[in-house]
């Protein structure tokens, strides 16, 4: 019986399909940013003599690489994408502040439970968070699906990563993904799918903290069943019994302690409790993986009356405008402008080291984002620390790596 | 004579062309050409020469999607990259851009800095000693594209997606 891939696969490619078959496919949606567009539309016409995208409803663009412009060049580049939109009869620009583009296009219901979807960006793995195949390509690999709406895939086969139990206090999704990283590695999933079964109990965006960091074990794609969700599509991928994977991970979630990605590799992950005192200038909250509401709300919880350590800059970047407009009317904002930490624009932020908050040589940053490769975030001397946002809240209290669960209110009075 | 680029496992693509590297912030993106391995290796572009080769351990360019890090050594002409797993989206844009890659663990039987011969229409390498070292063929599929010169030329003259049968 079929794995969540090879139900969509088989979907979008018109018969049934199994892992190790190569098909062509129809895509669903394609994702593209401002960091590759130019070169996109570039491809598109010059290379691949087409004038007209194959359907501009099945096209989103987002600007959040850069978001707001940081440079002439990065504006001119804009602005050339924003005439092309309309060139093209684009409905679905998002442009700057919207956010990042992965929740963006789940929020605005383009990301669809069955979907095929392509991003220009390897973190395109976020749309499985509502059971979607979301899968990251390159510029050319992008061009061609919006010329044509087709792309060719192998069909995965699939590992599973099955949780058992819940979360233990001041423990979440971010130390679930991390942990998985640290079991199957960098290279783990590499041309498979993963898929998340016994999480059922987590938010969209809570899973879209598992389905990011699936590329960073190598995944092609990063499927959660969409069990519990409102949102429909063309097709709802279902967990079968009989299903043949790869692999299957088992994590005792109750068992979990807060796990650290420590430099300059996304698995090389440790227990929090077995690293040293580690000293940290800046505390990043923000992206894909873990700049959501929810990331903001645990961090508001744990620094709700309390103030920045000394010499510690946090810095929040929301995931999207819903997000920062759900913590500014509830009050998650406030609490952590009170607490000292300053907001920056929805998106991408300094994840990809270009804006808002690069790091200086030797600078420590723990990072609630996905990869900690050197240089990621500006110098290639500063370092960076990937870790929950429970315990990026908790270090920015202290002022080095810490343990939320030594500084936070087992019974917190709850605003919202 | 090509030289051998050692590298080791795990080379993701920020180390490749770091993101503040971007054709999207140059000014003139020519500039490219001068900033593969600008960080990590900071010898390889100002000594680079076309047909070189890249060895490397496993997960060769894991990380973004980046398909300006493989287009940074087309540009300074990489004659083929072997590793024993290539991350897929490397693979699948270095595949596109017509740039050779075999699967094969070479890492301990060359050195970094070695003159060797690559003959792409055999599928093997000559050492300078004389050591005949075989590249294991890709699948068809993928000779096909990489035979076009990429992606778009492959697309262009077929019609068609690499794999698929047409009746």
């Amino acid at each position: 019986m079929p794995t969540m891939s090879e139900q969509i696969l088989s979907r979008v490619a018109g018969r049934p399909v199994r892992a190790g078959d190569v098909v062509t496919a129809n895509v669903d949606l394609v994702m593209v940013h401002d960091s590759l567009a130019p070169g996109i539309i570039r491809i598109l016409h010059n290379e691949l003599g087409a004038d007209r995208v194959w359907d501009a409803q099945r096209v989103a663009v987002v600007i959040d690489h850069v978001a707001p412009a940081a440079s002439v060049q990065t504006a001119e580049k804009q602005q050339e994408v924003r005439r092309w939109v309309r060139a093209q009869g684009i409905p679905n620009l998002f442009d700057v502040g919207r956010g990042i583009s992965h929740p963006v296009l789940v929020e605005e219901g383009l990301a669809q439970p069955g979907m095929l979807i392509l991003g220009s960006d390897s973190h395109s793995t976020a749309y499985g968070c509502i059971g979607a195949f979301g899968t990251g390509m390159g510029s050319t690999d992008i061009a061609l699906a919006l010329a044509t709406g087709k792309t060719w895939l192998r069909v995965p086969e699939t590992i599973v990563v099955r949780a058992h139990g819940t979360f233990g206090f001041g423990v979440g999704p971010k130390d679930l993904a991390l942990r998985a990283a640290r079991i199957l590695r960098a290279d783990g999933a590499t041309y498979a799918a993963i898929e998340w079964h016994g999480v059922e109990h987590l938010s969209v965006m809570e899973r879209m903290t598992l389905a990011t960091l699936s590329i960073e074990m190598g995944a092609k794609a990063g499927i959660v069943p969409p069990t519990g969700l409102s949102v429909t599509g063309p097709l709802v991928p279902t967990v079968d019994a009989d299903a043949q994977y790869q692999k299957v991970v088992d994590i005792d979630l109750s068992q979990l302690e807060p796990q650290i990605s420590a430099p300059h590799y996304v698995d090389n992950v440790v227990d929090l409790s077995d690293l040293g005192q580690v000293a940290v200038d800046v505390v990043y909250l923000g992206t894909c993986t873990n700049g959501h509401y929810e990331d903001m709300a645990v961090a508001a919880q744990i620094l709700a009356g309390r103030r920045l350590a000394p010499g510690v800059r946090m810095i929040v970047v929301p995931a999207s405008a819903q997000a920062l407009q759900r913590a500014a009317s509830d009050g998650t904002l406030a609490t952590l402008l009170a607490a000292g930490a300053t907001i920056g624009t929805p998106g991408c932020g300094a994840c990809i080291g270009r804006h808002m908050g690069v790091l200086a040589p030797g600078e420590v940053c723990v990072f609630t984002g996905n990869r900690n490769f050197r240089g990621r975030m500006g110098s290639p001397e500063a370092q960076i620390y990937l870790a929950s946002p429970a315990v990026a809240a908790a270090t920015a209290l202290t002022g080095y790596l810490t343990d939320p669960r030594t500084v936070m209110d087992r019974n917190p009075v709850v605003a919202h | 004579m090509a030289r051998v680029w050692l590298f080791g496992s795990d080379v993701n693509t920020d180390q490749i062309v770091p993101g503040r590297y971007a054709p999207y912030m140059l000014k003139d993106e020519s500039e490219l050409r001068r900033y593969p391995f600008i960080e990590h290796r900071p010898d390889f572009a100002p000594n680079v020469r076309p047909g070189d080769i890249i060895v490397a351990g496993k997960n060769f360019g894991c990380g973004s999607s980046r398909e300006y890090a493989p287009l940074a050594l087309r540009m300074v002409g990489i004659g083929a990259i072997i590793a024993p797993l290539f991350a897929r989206i490397f693979f699948r844009n270095a595949l596109n851009l017509g740039i050779p890659c075999f699967t094969a663990d070479l890492t301990g039987e060359l050195a970094d800095g070695d003159e060797v011969e690559l003959d792409l229409e055999q599928g093997h390498i000559t050492t300078a000693d004389g050591r005949v070292i075989h590249l294991p063929p890709p699948p068809l599929f993928l000779r096909e594209v990489w035979a076009a010169g990429g992606i778009v030329p492959f697309y262009r003259q077929y019609g068609r997606f690499p794999g698929e049968v047409v009746q």
